[in-house]
C-alpha cells in the first residue's frame, strides 16, 4: 500500500511506524502533544500512543535534549523536537558536550541513540530566528550524524533509519517544502541508508551537489541550462555528516566541474568542505574551479529581503553557465 | 523527618552528630551494625588516602590535574550509602566517596584522572554515569533517567550531585523544573563547599540558602550538615524513599567545606583566609565520625592503624598498576565516535598510521 504524502506527513508516518514497532520510542518537545506540533509533524501521535509516550514539556530546549540523554542511557529511544532550528541553541551545550560524546567518553559503555528533529531553512516569510540553516555547526561535531531529506519518500526512509540508528542523529527538515509536493510513500516501514547520497539527475557536463529545499531550485535551474545544451548531474547529499564523498567524487571525475548550492552562509559552510574534498580527491580531473552558490555571509534577512538571500534558480543557472564556460 | 521540620528558607541545619562526635537527635539515628559503621569509616579513610596520594603524585609530576574531595567525605558517602543496588548515580566531578560506595573500582577513577577514557568504562552492573565537567549539565541526565523510569514503570531512583556554583546555571533550574513537573524520582544533592573555584557562596546567589531554591519548583528542600555522615544518610534515605513511592524529587543542600583546592591547578590562599580553613578543619567529617566511633568503643587505634596501612598499600598498588601503562591507542581514539566507523575516519586513521610507520 502506498499513499501520496507530503514531507511533513512523511515525518509523521515514520514516527507512527516506529512507535508501533518499538515501545522504547518516545516523542516529546514543545507543543508536540495536544497540538501535534506547530507544523503538525506529531499530529495524532498522542491520541494513538498516549501521554506517557508522547508529551508536551516545559519550554526549555536544553532540558528537552538533556533529559533525552538520560532517557537514552536508560533504554528509551527519544525523538525530541526543536520547534525551529533557530531555537536549538539553548541545547547546544547538551548536544556538543554530551549527546555527541557519550559513546566515546565511556568507550561504548553508555550510548545515546536519539533523534533531534528540527525544521530548518528560510523562505516561509517567518519571524526572526525562524529561517536559518546552521547544518554546518552541527556537522562540525564528531559523534553526531546530520541528515537532511528533500522528498517525502526519502524523509520517511531516512527518519526511520535515524530512529533505528545506534548513534544520535540531527534530523533537519526543510520546512519551505514541508507541503510543496506529494509523492507515493509506502505505508509500511522502510529504511534508506544514512551516509548515502542520491543522484537525482544524470548528466555529464557539470556536477551540482546540494540538499534539502535547494534540490528543487537546482532542478529548476537545470531545466533552464538544458535548453542551452548543458546537462548537469544533480546530487542530493541527504546526509551532511558523515558525508558520502564517493558519490560526488566519482561524478566530478566524470564531469570535471562542480557547483555546491546551499542556503547557509558561504564562509566555512558545508560547501567549503565539499570543495576541499574535491580538491583532494579529484584535482587532476577538474576543468574549472569548484564553485559555491550560497546564502550571503550576512544575517538572514526578514521576509521583505529573503528573496535576495536564498540562491534563486536564476542565480544557480547563471553560475552553471559561467562554470561550464570557464 | 524532617522535611517538615527543616524549612529550606530558614538557615537551620539538619544534624544528628555534632562536631564533638555526640549524637544530638537520637531518634533520627538509624540502626547501623558495627560492621556497617566500620565500613563507612573505612570508606572515608579510603577516600582521604586516595586524594592525598593523588595530590602527592601530581606534585611529583606523575598525575595530571586532580580535583580533591578532602572535607566532603561525609556528604558523599552518607548520601550514596542510602542508595539501593538498582539506583542510578549521576555525578558531577567531585564525588569520589560516592563512586567508591557505588562500586567503581579505584583503578577506573585513577585511570580517568590519569587521562584515559577507559576510566569511564563502568563495570557491568555499576549504574553510574561518568564525570561531568560542564557544570550542572548532568542534572538533566538525572532527570531524564528518572523520567524514563516513570515511562517504563521501573521504581529505581536517581541520585545526582552539583556544586554551589552549579546552582547558578540554567541547567540546574531546567532539571529541577522538569523533575518536578514529571514527578521524576530524583534526589538532587548540592555539595555546597562554599566556593566555586574562587567565588564564595555569598556572591553566587542572593538566596539565603541553596535549599530554598526547591520552593520555586514545589519540591521538598532541606539544608543538611554536610559534614555529618548520619544526617546526610538519613536525609538522602528519606528523599529516596519518597521518590521510590512516586512522590517525586527532593533537593538537599549539603553544607560542607572544601578543605583543599578546587583542583591542583588552583591556589586557595589567594581567595580565603587560613583562619577560615582552620575553623572548618575542626569540623572535619572524618574526625567527627572517629570521635563517635571511639566513644562507642567501636573503633580502636590498632584497627585504624592497620586499616590505613592496608588502604595505602592498595592505593599505591592500583596507581602503579596504571602508571606508564595507560597510553591511549590510536585505534581507541577513532573506534568510539560512532558504532560503525565512517569512511572518512577510516581514511584519517589509516593515513596517520601510515605516517607513523614512515610509509607512503
Amino acid at each position: 500500500m502506498a499513499n501520496k504524502l507530503n514531507i511533513v506527513e512523511a515525518v509523521n508516518q515514520a514516527m507512527i511506524n516506529e512507535m508501533e514497532k518499538d515501545e522504547a520510542v518516545v516523542v516529546y518537545g514543545e507543543d508536540v502533544g495536544v497540538e501535534g506540533g506547530v507544523f503538525r509533524a506529531t499530529v495524532d501521535l498522542q491520541k494513538k500512543f498516549g501521554k506517557k509516550r508522547v508529551f508536551d514539556t516545559p519550554l526549555a530546549e536544553s532540558a528537552i535534549v538533556g533529559t533525552a540523554v538520560g532517557m537514552a542511557i536508560n533504554g528509551l529511544k527519544p525523538i525530541v523536537e526543536m520547534q525551529f532550528m533557530g531555537f536549538s541553541y539553548p541545547a547546544f551545550n547538551q548536544i556538543i558536550s554530551h549527546v555527541a560524546r557519550m559513546r566515546n567518553r565511556t568507550r561504548g559503555r553508555f550510548t545515546v541513540p536519539m533523534v533531534i528533529r528540527a525544521p530548518y531553512g528560510g523562505g516561509i516569510r517567518a519571524l526572526e530566528h525562524h529561517s536559518e540553516s546552521t547544518e554546518a555547526l552541527y556537522s562540525h561535531i564528531p559523534g553526531l550524524k546530520v541528515v537532511i531529506p528533500s522528498t517525502p519518500y526519502d524523509t520517511k526512509g531516512l527518519l526511520i533509519a535515524a530512529i533505528r540508528d545506534p548513534d544520535p542523529v540531527m534530523f533537519l527538515e526543510p520546512k519551505r517544502i514541508y507541503r510543496a509536493f506529494r509523492q507515493e510513500v509506502p505505508e509500511e516501514a522502510y529504511e534508506l541508508p544514512i551516509g548515502k547520497a542520491k543522484v537525482v539527475e544524470k548528466g555529464e557536463d557539470i556536477t551540482i551537489i546540494t540538499w534539502g529545499a535547494m534540490v528543487r531550485d537546482v532542478q529548476k535551474a537545470s531545466e533552464t541550462v538544458k535548453k542551452k545544451g548543458i546537462n548537469p548531474e544533480i546530487i542530493d547529499l541527504r546526509t551532511i555528516s558523515p558525508m558520502d564523498r564517493e558519490t560526488f567524487i566519482e561524478s566530478v571525475k566524470k564531469t570535471g566541474r562542480a557547483i555546491i548550492v546551499h542556503e547557509a552562509p558561504k564562509t566555512l559552510g558545508v560547501g567549503a568542505e565539499i570543495v576541499s574534498i574535491i580538491n583532494e580527491k579529484a584535482f587532476l580531473y577538474l576543468e574549472a574551479p569548484p564553485t559555491r552558490v550560497t546564502g550571503f555571509d550576512t544575517i538572514f534577512p526578514l521576509p521583505r529581503g529573503e528573496k535576495h538571500y536564498i540562491p534563486s534558480p536564476e542565480r544557480i543557472a547563471k553560475t552553471i553557465e559561467d562554470v561550464v564556460k570557464f | 523527618m524532617r522535611f517538615e521540620d527543616y524549612k529550606p528558607s530558614e538557615e537551620k541545619h539538619y544534624s544528628i552528630l555534632n562536631s564533638n562526635g555526640q549524637i544530638i537527635t537520637e531518634e533520627d539515628l538509624l540502626s547501623f551494625s558495627e560492621e556497617e559503621l566500620l565500613y563507612l569509616y573505612r570508606t572515608m579513610l579510603y577516600t582521604r588516602i586516595v586524594d592525598e596520594k593523588a595530590l602527592s603524585y601530581q606534585r611529583q609530576g606523575r598525575m595530571l590535574t586532580y580535583a580533591p574531595n578532602i572535607g566532603q567525605e561525609a556528604a558523599q558517602i552518607g548520601s550514596a550509602y542510602a542508595m539501593e543496588k538498582e539506583d542510578w548515580l549521576v555525578p558531577a566531578f567531585r564525588e569520589l566517596g560516592a563512586w567508591l560506595i557505588r562500586g567503581i573500582p579505584l583503578k577506573n577513577i585513577y585511570l580517568y584522572w590519569y587521562g584515559n577514557e577507559w576510566g569511564s568504562y563502568m563495570p557491568e552492573g555499576v549504574k553510574v554515569l561518568p564525570v561531568s565537567v560542564p557544570i550542572a549539565s548532568q542534572l538533566q541526565h538525572a532527570t531524564g533517567i528518572g523520567m524514563a523510569n516513570n515511562i517504563k514503570g521501573e521504581n529505581n531512583v536517581v541520585v545526582t550531585y552539583v556544586g554551589d556554583g552549579g546552582t547558578s546555571q540554567g541547567d540546574f533550574h531546567e532539571a529541577l523544573n522538569f523533575a518536578a513537573v514529571f514527578k521524576a524520582p530524583v534526589v538532587f544533592i548540592i555539595q555546597n563547599n562554599q566556593y566555586a573555584i574562587s567565588v564564595p557562596r555569598k556572591e553566587q546567589t542572593a538566596s539565603e540558602t541553596l535549599a530554598q531554591k526547591a520552593i520555586a519548583y514545589n519540591m521538598p528542600g532541606v539544608l543538611v550538615d554536610g559534614n555529618d555522615i548520619f544526617a546526610m544518610y538519613s536525609a538522602t534515605k528519606e528523599a529516596i524513599d519518597k521518590a521510590r513511592k512516586g512522590e517525586g524529587p527532593t533537593l538537599i543542600e549539603a553544607f560542607t567545606y572544601r578543605l583543599g583546592a578546587h583542583t591542583t591547578s588552583d591556589d586557595p590562599t589567594k581567595y580565603r583566609e587560613d583562619k577560615e580553613v582552620e575553623e572548618w578543619e575542626k569540623k572535619d567529617p572524618i574526625l567527627r565520625f572517629k570521635k563517635y566511633l571511639q566513644s562507642k568503643e567501636i573503633l580502636t587505634e590498632e584497627w585504624e592503624k592497620n586499616t590505613q596501612k592496608e588502604i595505602e598499600k592498595e592505593v599505591v598498588y592500583t596507581f602503579e598498576e596504571i602508571e606508564d601503562k595507560s597510553d591511549t591507542s590510536i585505534e581507541d581514539i577513532f573506534n568510539y565516535q560512532y558504532e560503525t566507523m565512517p569512511p572518512h575516519l577510516e581514511e584519517q586513521l589509516e593515513q596517520y598510521k601510515s605516517f607513523l610507520e614512515g610509509g607512503k
